[in-house]
């Protein structure tokens, strides 16, 4: 796997971390949600004996529901401001409105006056600094939790990003900072990263400075529409990538397309899973798919090993 | 009226559900795809393209001939974006939510603003949908910006459906917030329960009314049933777990189109979306960055 070295010693590497030897992370996205992340996760989780697990899709977690995990150490997640108005010394100048870029100052009509909608406030204090009264406090703003816990597959890293929280990119840089921080302490082979949907800020946090990036697709339009864009991602990051196509006797063609596909990005192709309804069942038994056998399990242990002897380049 | 289909678990089936509910509307329909970070729907409409537009957010630029390094930018930037370094002031145009408040506070009037592309807005017709799209572009980290964008395209008047973003964080929240009425996707899993009830706690932190879609209905157990009888949730709809609907899918295919015993769930939830009672609560406008263009 080209790269990969150089990569992990040209990133700069917050405090502890310099001092160890840097764990490899797998960060496993998808760009489209719902392809079958954190069912894989969990299973190698199983399969792998020594790993660090982190759940870095935080508004969403799920992986705590396969993992069970005991909590050891939970954290607040504290991250910027909020404008907050002091009604009493409120003069009703309207500077707040005028200047907040954000929609989120509304006027109300009895008391008269202003009040900041803190589900729009980006934090930016425009309106704490410009207030010609000077009633508008700038407290900090408390945006989840992070929790690290002792599980039945090893110790797992995980969050929860208070409902309508911003810096979920923050939140998984903090997830995955002390994974790292738990597998240098455990000796830990690997750090097994569950990551979030999508592209923007909170998968820019969960994959820059990662060893590889393991892409989950389906043989859907959306799922190959997706994977293209997260492996243009990757590559903008040189971070090398992977894809396994789940499900893939949905849409067997579609299947071959998007290898193909990925192929053509630089991805290497690391195994199928078939459709199997033992997944849904393992998930309602709150266990991994590896632990309750069949076709897909056999798949996916397939794949954990295509995966190790990728890593390994 | 403004009707959001959103899911804290991805792929539920949102963008299932926002096409096929589009198309079994009786009149014309705006779909807004809020989910830029992996627009799908169209996809699905294959829409003739009609417009297309680079959307940016305002970030400083400035002037060193007057600037004087006082450091009053610095200061107030919450988000360490602009900073003086010896003789210089240097700004990180990627870390910028392009709040403007440098530009405000400098007292040298030092600072402009310029935009800085972050992705596409773009538009087209299917039917009686007119969709409209936001694709950030890749490698870009801040997205609630361009939603604010698509959003800022939809009509006053008539429908209005917006395809959410998965998720309970800023970017979800972008795109339902000043919704009428949220259409919650899930299935019934243990993860789509557990997502559900994240997004059913956003929903009512919003204050928005609210129903629930259970697509894959019989794929696995019953405790979303249980959960929205428990917490007196409105079902919708429910879509059966069928692999024709997951093979027309994959392929492309609305299930309206493919699957022609599909079409009466659509339709009733079609007729359950028009019998919404009219708005009464002012909504917050959705404004436009792009007027602050200096």
């Amino acid at each position: 796997m080209s790269g990969r070295d150089s990569l992990s010693t040209s990133l700069p590497i917050a405090g502890a971390q310099a001092m160890h030897a840097r764990v490899p992370e797998l960060v496993v996205i998808s760009g489209k949600g719902g392809t079958g992340k954190t069912s894989v996760v969990a299973s190698f989780a199983e399969l792998a004996h020594d790993v660090v697990v982190a759940d870095c899709d935080v508004d969403a977690a799920d992986l705590h529901l396969v993992l069970a995990p005991e909590i050891l150490e939970s954290h607040l997640f504290v991250s910027g401001h909020e404008a907050v108005i002091r009604q009493a010394d409120c003069d009703s100048s309207g500077t707040c409105k005028a200047v907040c870029r954000f929609d989120a100052v509304m006027e109300i009509e009895r008391p008269r006056g202003f009040v900041i909608d803190p589900l729009a406030c980006e934090g930016c204090g425009v309106c704490v600094e410009l207030c010609p009264s000077r009633a508008i406090d700038f407290p900090e703003r408390t945006c989840g939790e992070w929790f690290l816990s002792t599980t039945r597959m090893g110790p797992l890293v995980h969050a929860r990003l208070g409902i309508a929280a911003e810096n979920s990119g923050k939140l998984v840089s903090i997830v995955r900072n002390e994974a790292r921080n738990a597998a240098a302490a455990n000796g830990s082979s690997m750090i097994l990263v569950d990551g979030p949907p999508g592209i923007g800020c909170p998968v820019i946090a969960a994959v820059t400075g990662a060893a590889g990036v393991l892409v989950v697709t389906e043989p859907t339009v959306s799922g190959a529409h997706d994977m293209e864009r997260v492996l243009e991602l990757a590559a903008h990051f040189q971070i090398p990538a992977a894809v396994c196509v789940n499900r893939w006797d949905i849409n067997p063609e579609g299947a071959e397309s998007i290898e193909a596909r990925a192929r053509n990005h630089g991805a290497a192709i690391v195994g199928r899973i078939r459709y199997d309804a033992v997944v849904t069942r393992a998930q309602v038994a709150g266990r991994a798919v590896v632990e309750l056998g069949g076709g897909a399990a056999d798949d996916i242990r397939t794949v954990w090993d295509h995966v190790q002897r990728w890593m390994e380049g | 009226m403004i009707v959001a289909i959103a899911s804290g678990k991805g792929g539920t089936g949102k963008t299932t559900v926002a096409v096929n509910l589009a198309l079994s509307l009786s009149g014309d329909v705006q779909l807004l795809d809020c989910d830029v970070e992996a627009p799908n729907a169209h996809l699905f409409l294959q829409a003739e393209p009609a417009g297309h537009e680079v959307v940016g957010i305002p970030v400083p630029e400035v002037d060193g001939d007057l600037c004087n390094q006082c450091g009053e930018c610095s200061r107030l930037c919450q988000y360490n974006a602009i900073a003086v370094l010896g003789t210089s002031v240097v700004v990180f145009p990627e870390l910028c939510h392009g709040c403007g408040g440098c530009a405000l506070v400098c007292p040298e009037n030092a600072i402009r603003e310029v935009m800085r592309p972050i992705g596409v807005v773009e538009e087209g017709h299917a039917r009686n949908v007119h969709l409209v799209q936001g694709r950030l572009y890749v490698g870009e980290a801040l997205v609630p910006p361009l939603i604010r964008e698509v959003r800022a395209k939809g009509h006053e008047e008539g429908m209005v459906l917006i395809d959410a973003p998965p998720g309970t964080s800023c970017s979800m929240i972008a795109a339902v917030r000043g919704s009428d009425f949220v259409v919650l996707v899930t299935e019934p899993t243990p993860f789509g329960l557990n997502d559900l009830a994240l997004a059913v706690e956003t929903v009512r932190t919003l204050g928005i009314p609210f129903g629930v879609v259970i697509n894959r209905a019989g794929s696995g157990d019953d405790r979303v049933k249980e959960y929205c009888a428990a917490e007196s949730l409105e079902i919708l709809l429910e879509i059966p777990d069928d692999r024709r609907i997951a093979e027309a899918y994959a392929r492309g295919l609305t299930l309206v189109d493919a699957i022609p015993d599909i079409r009466p769930l659509f339709a009733s939830l079609a007729a359950q979306i028009e019998a919404l009672p009219p708005i009464t609560a002012e909504r917050p406008a959705e404004k436009s960055l792009a007027h602050v263009r200096p």
